[in-house]
């Protein structure tokens, strides 16, 4: 910032700023602010799902005994636990996201902005049928 | 005169990255991480899902998911230590951290993707 181009008249010793110290758990104190910080942590879910689809590949070059190795690994209750946590945060990132669509784009159509969800809801629509897609092309095999 | 900023490139990436995880990172999850491993579904076996890596489609999926996902969560991540933990002093340390493993994780989904 540069607030220092108007003449000003010059102290000695330049003044302290009035600086208000923010706490470092600033987010626990409000739902809005806690939602905020979760839909930010979600991109660490977000990390570990490639992890594990690296982890997957990985598995895949080495043969089908190595893939059912991999496959058991993922059975554990801790990466089980961590499967659904990751899930859940997977899935609010999404809903977030497509969300937020509507506020990064305004369409107008004859003078009057189309309503949110409108923008919304198509996302959604192609977010199921593309997990649908996914699913079955695994599933038909 | 202010510095050239890349925020705008890594924003862009962010927000690609942002895009393709919504789409595509819950089924993945869902289907690898607990369906077919408590065998909730029949199929999706290994000869079966080697052979859809290797289709060209395949391998270009893969790849797009793994980097622009990694390059979302480097972003995000920057900024949640920055703004969320104020953890300040340290941003180039963070920056080179988040975008360098985001990097490797890429370099390894290419090295996988081209050779499965």
């Amino acid at each position: 910032m540069n607030t220092a181009k108007a003449p000003s008249a010059y102290t000695e010793f330049h003044p302290r700023w009035y600086r208000k110290r923010v706490s470092t758990w600033w987010w626990l104190g409000s739902g809005p602010y806690l939602r905020f910080i979760l839909r930010e942590l979600s991109s660490i879910f977000v990390a570990l799902s490639v992890a594990m689809t690296l982890a997957q590949l990985w598995a895949l070059r080495f043969g089908a005994d190595a893939y059912s190795r991999f496959q058991e690994s993922m059975r554990s209750p801790w990466l089980m636990a961590l499967g659904v946590l990751t899930l859940a945060f997977t899935v609010f990132h999404s809903i977030t996201w497509f969300n937020l669509a509507p506020r990064a784009l305004t369409v107008r159509i004859g003078g009057r902005r189309v309503p949110e969800i409108m923008i919304a809801l198509p996302n959604f629509i192609g977010w199921a049928a593309v997990s649908a897609l996914i699913a079955w092309l695994v599933v038909r095999g | 005169m202010s510095k050239r900023s890349n925020d705008g490139f890594f924003w862009s990436l962010f927000s690609v990255g942002g895009v393709i995880s919504a789409f595509l990172i819950p089924i993945h999850v869902f289907l690898f991480a607990l369906a077919l491993p408590l065998g909730w579904l029949p199929h999706g076996g290994y000869e079966h899902l080697l052979a859809l890596v290797r289709t060209p489609v395949g391998r270009v999926y893969l790849f797009v998911l793994c980097s622009f996902s990694l390059f979302h969560w480097a972003h995000r991540f920057r900024f949640t230590l920055y703004d969320g933990l104020q953890i300040k002093h340290l941003n180039e340390a963070v920056f080179a951290a988040c975008y360098g493993t985001a990097l490797i994780g890429t370099v390894l989904a290419a090295y996988l993707v081209l050779t499965l």
